[in-house]
Formats: C-alpha cells, structure tokens, sequence
C-alpha cells in the first residue's frame, strides 16, 4: 500500500526540507516515507540525518537519472554548504612533487574539459534485500543514478602536481565531518593507477547543471565503474602517497571477502580476509513493473529497465518467461557509454490471462552474467543477482 | 575535512523524554522518529540520536538479534566514538534486543 501521509516538515537549522507529499512513490516503494531535502524532489527515506535517500524507481527509467531525483549517501552529519567562491581544492602529499592548490575557476580553466556518462551505485545498493538481512542502510534498489559528469581529468590535477614514482595511493577528502572527533572522518583512497585512469574525473557538472549541494558541490570524484563509495563529494584534499593509506573507511569498512568477486582488485588494501569492494557486477533493474502488477488481457505492454556493468559495456539482456528455461533476447536502447547503463525493451505476452513470471539478466561484454544466488558476504555488497517479477494478466 | 569546521559541541543533547529535542544537529522532522515505549528507552535515545538520526535504529531490526546488538553497540563506541558507560550499553543492549531484535 502506498502511504498516503502528508508530511508536514519544519525548516530548523535551515537544514530541509519543504512541505511535501509522501504517497507518489513508484509501485514496489510501497510503505516507504517520501521526504523532500531543500532542491529535491521527495525521495524515498533512508535516513534524515545523515541524509540517505533513495531514488524511487519510476525515477530510474530515464536514460539520465534527473538531479533532483539522484539519491543522497553521506556517513557523517556535518554537511557544510561550500561556497563556490571560497573554495579550494589542496592537492599534495609525500608523492606530490609541486603541491598546488586550485581555486574552482582555476580548475574549471586550467585543464581539459570532458563528459563521461556513468552509473553511480552505492555499495550497498540493494542491502535491504538481502538474506540472511545484513546491518547498514537499508538500501531497496534506487541507491544508484546514471548521469552525464563533466569536469576535468584527475590525471591532469595529479600531473600538474608531479606524481613522484614512488606514489602508491590517492586520498580524497570532503567537507563533510563526524559529529565528534572521535568518529572518523570519511577519507578514501584509490591505487594510483585508477586515480591515474583517463576515465576518473574531478567533475562539477551533472547533467549539464552544476553539481547539486546534495551530490557533492562544487565538486566531487568520479570514479566511473566503481562503487559510489568512491566518489568523495565536497572534495577539499588530495593527497598523493608512497604507502597504503590506513583510515577506517579503507581498513575496516567497505570490504567484502578476499576472492569471493571477480573483477579490479585493489591490491595495496587487500589482506588474506578482506579487500575493499570496487568494481560494479553485472547488474540489471526492471523499471517498469514491480511484482503484483496487473496487465489487461491483450494489452500491449513492454517490460523494460536498465542493465550495466563496472565498464566492460552490456552486450546483452536476455528475457525469460518460463523461470528460467528458455531466454530471449530483450532490444538494447541506445548505447551511452560503457560506463552508463543500458535501457532495455521486451515485448510482454499477454494473449493468456494467468499469472506471468518475468526473469531478467544481464551479460556484459566481458563475459560475464548476473548469478542466480547472492555470495554471503557480511556487509551485504554486491547484489546483482537475477531479477523477476510477478505479474498478473486477466 | 578537518576539525577546524567543525561547529560546536553536541552536548547541548537533552535526555528528556522527548529526546531529539535539545539535539544541536538535529534534521528538521527527525523528531517524529521515536523509538518504542519500554525501559531504557530514554538512555537509548539519548546516547544513540548524537551521531545520526534514530531511524538507523528500527531500519535494521530485521538484520538484529541480541549478539548482532551488542556488536553494534560495541562498534558504536570503539569505531565511532560513542561515548556509553559499560553500564549504559548493558541497558541499552537489554532494550535494542527486547524493542529491535527481528531477525529470524
Ligand atoms: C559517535 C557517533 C555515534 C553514536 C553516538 C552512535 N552511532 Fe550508530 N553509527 C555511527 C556512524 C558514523 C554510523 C555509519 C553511518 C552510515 O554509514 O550511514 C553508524 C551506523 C549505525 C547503524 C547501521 C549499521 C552500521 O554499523 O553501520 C546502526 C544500527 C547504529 N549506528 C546504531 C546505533 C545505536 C544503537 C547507537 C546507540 C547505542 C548508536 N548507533 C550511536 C555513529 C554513531
């Protein structure tokens, strides 16, 4: 059932929010409170402080998830609003060989300008489905966006400051801080030879705008075909290092087990148990039907959603209607870059009334498919596996 | 970001009944967040609303038993700072797992 409260939201601390409506949320966002942070449209809520909000997933069938509708992730509740004008960006460490600090028109002038169109998808994407059910935000499936970044090559930041060989890691720091200086502030680190990737930007546009507070204003990483968590938002420091940087949001948080996935290893972070999560898996979301969805007899009707991968690009969609025995190809949408997600398209039969189980899965152009099974592990990453709904004709 | 920006001390916190009240940080709604009526609710939301707001609490009942608890307690001051006597985590730990515990 859909919620229909009204929510009645003061302005304290100027912090949020507006008068909003909860009840306009898609279909499978059933009993979830809708609450608008100032400039977005009401999300679903995860959290109020800090703010964690979900994209509802009517919000995530456009090619290019709108900004106002982008979900929000941040760990600590100390969120300055940055001034454009003030900041600056401080790129040093003991493997920067100039130090240099930029202003945001300096940025903005001072190197190439470039777009990529990525996904973004938190981590924990998908948490709250899963079983055994894991602690952490309770994420359903819109922790994620796809949008068209425009800023400019953290390579060409790095090189203006001289990256010295020895340079092992980049450590990015945000404006957001703990609440008590016990808690630790979120920094995170990237193997240098990904800070160094020609796809890895410091971007401030998002879809053509400039970024929203919300997402990381004035400017934030862009980590294409990495977990979100990478992302660093509000960015104020880079530091660039001869060693593996040992801050808690690297030593102790997210990390899955050593081995359990395939893809980019981060290997100055990894131990014999643990290594940080960094690639997206192949992954797909059904966007236009939720389980319980009703067709007419003779309708026509599309089953339709996204697919993506952490870069390799979708190679396919395939459809099953029959729990997985037979698979049929679904039409790809345009293709926006191997870092975007894929739309896809499918035909829904609906000549016979009776129930319809619709499976879809994706395979990217490396190779690899989206499981039929979760891999446990304790954090609750990486939930890509095949996806179905239930839907009714008659 | 370092501590410098940091705005000034929490412990403006009120433990009334009321909880979120007093809360410097608090997000404005936050306060129709109330965690269930039973003993040790009031040290519950005065401890756990410092950081983030109470709904971390009943979101992840379904992930919570009473060792998943004390986990989270523990880490809650190891991790992250939270200032909770031993004495306080035991009441709390005794209401997380009697008002939270859901998983099966
Ligand atoms: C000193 C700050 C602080 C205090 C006080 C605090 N927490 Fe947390 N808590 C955090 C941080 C930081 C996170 C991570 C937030 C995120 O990632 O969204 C967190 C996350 C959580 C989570 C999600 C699971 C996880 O481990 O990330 C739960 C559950 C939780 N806290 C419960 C509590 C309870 C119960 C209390 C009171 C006993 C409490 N917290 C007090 C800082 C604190």
């Amino acid at each position: 059932m859909v919620t229909r409260r009204e929510l009645l939201l003061g302005t304290a601390g100027g912090w949020l929010l507006q008068r909003v409506r909860a009840g306009e949320a898609a279909l499978s966002d059933a009993a979830d409170t809708l609450t608008a942070l100032a400039g977005k449209k009401p999300l679903i809520r995860r959290a109020f402080r800090p703010p964690n909000f979900e994209t509802p997933l009517a919000d995530l069938a456009a090619p290019f998830t709108r900004n106002d509708a982008f979900f929000v992730r941040y760990h600590l509740a100390v969120i300055p609003r940055v001034d454009p004008g003030t900041w600056r960006l401080q790129i040093a460490g003991a493997s920067a060989q100039h130090p240099l600090t930029l202003s945001l028109r300096e940025l903005r002038s001072g190197f190439e300008q470039v777009s990529v169109a990525a996904v973004n998808q938190c981590a924990g994407n998908r948490r709250g489905l899963f079983t055994p059910r894991v602690p952490g935000v309770q994420w359903g499936s819109g922790a994620m966006g796809n949008a068209l970044w425009r800023g400019v090559r953290l390579r060409d930041v790095l090189h203006r400051a001289g990256v010295a060989p020895d340079a092992l890691e980049v450590v990015f720091d945000g404006a957001d801080s703990p609440i008590l200086p016990a808690t630790p502030d979120f920094l995170k680190s990237l193997p240098v030879e990904r800070a160094l990737d020609e796809n890895t930007l410091i971007a401030f546009e998002m879809n053509g705008q400039p970024l929203p507070h919300w997402n990381g204003a004035p400017a934030r990483l862009v980590v294409p075909g990495w977990v979100g968590t990478y992302w660093v938002k509000h960015l104020t420091a880079i530091r660039i290092e001869p060693k593996a940087f040992d801050g808690f949001w690297m030593k102790a948080a997210y990390r899955v087990p050593t081995g359990a996935f395939p893809g980019s290893r981060f290997t100055t972070q990894e131990n014999a148990e643990t290594t940080p999560v960094t690639e997206l898996m192949v992954n797909s979301l059904i966007t236009s039907h939720v389980s319980g969805a009703r067709l007419r007899r003779g309708e026509r009707a599309e089953l339709a959603g996204q697919a993506w991968d952490g870069g390799a690009g979708i190679e396919g969609v395939e459809v099953s209607a029959d729990r997985g025995q037979s698979w049929r190809d679904a039409a790809l949408q345009r293709d926006l870059g191997r870092f975007a997600w894929r739309g896809f398209r499918f035909a829904l039969d609906t000549s016979r009334a009776g129930p319809l189980e619709m499976a879809v899965r994706a395979r990217s152009r490396g190779g690899a498919k989206q499981p039929d099974t979760l891999t446990p592990n304790p954090s609750g990453y990486h939930d890509n596996i095949v996806q179905s709904v239930s839907l009714e004709v008659g | 970001m370092k501590a410098a920006r940091r705005r000034a001390p929490l412990l403006l916190l009120s433990l009334a009944p009321a909880g979120a009240c007093g809360l410097l940080w608090a997000a404005a709604g936050e306060e129709a967040v109330r965690l269930k009526d039973a003993p040790g609710r009031d040290l519950t939301t005065g401890r756990c609303i410092l950081c983030h707001s109470l709904e971390y609490i009943p979101s992840n009942a379904p992930a919570m038993n009473r060792a998943a608890w004390q986990k989270s307690i523990q880490k809650m001051k190891e991790r992250f700072g939270a200032p909770i006597t031993d004495e306080e985590a035991k009441q709390i730990l005794d209401y997380l797992d009697g008002s939270y515990s859901g998983k099966s």
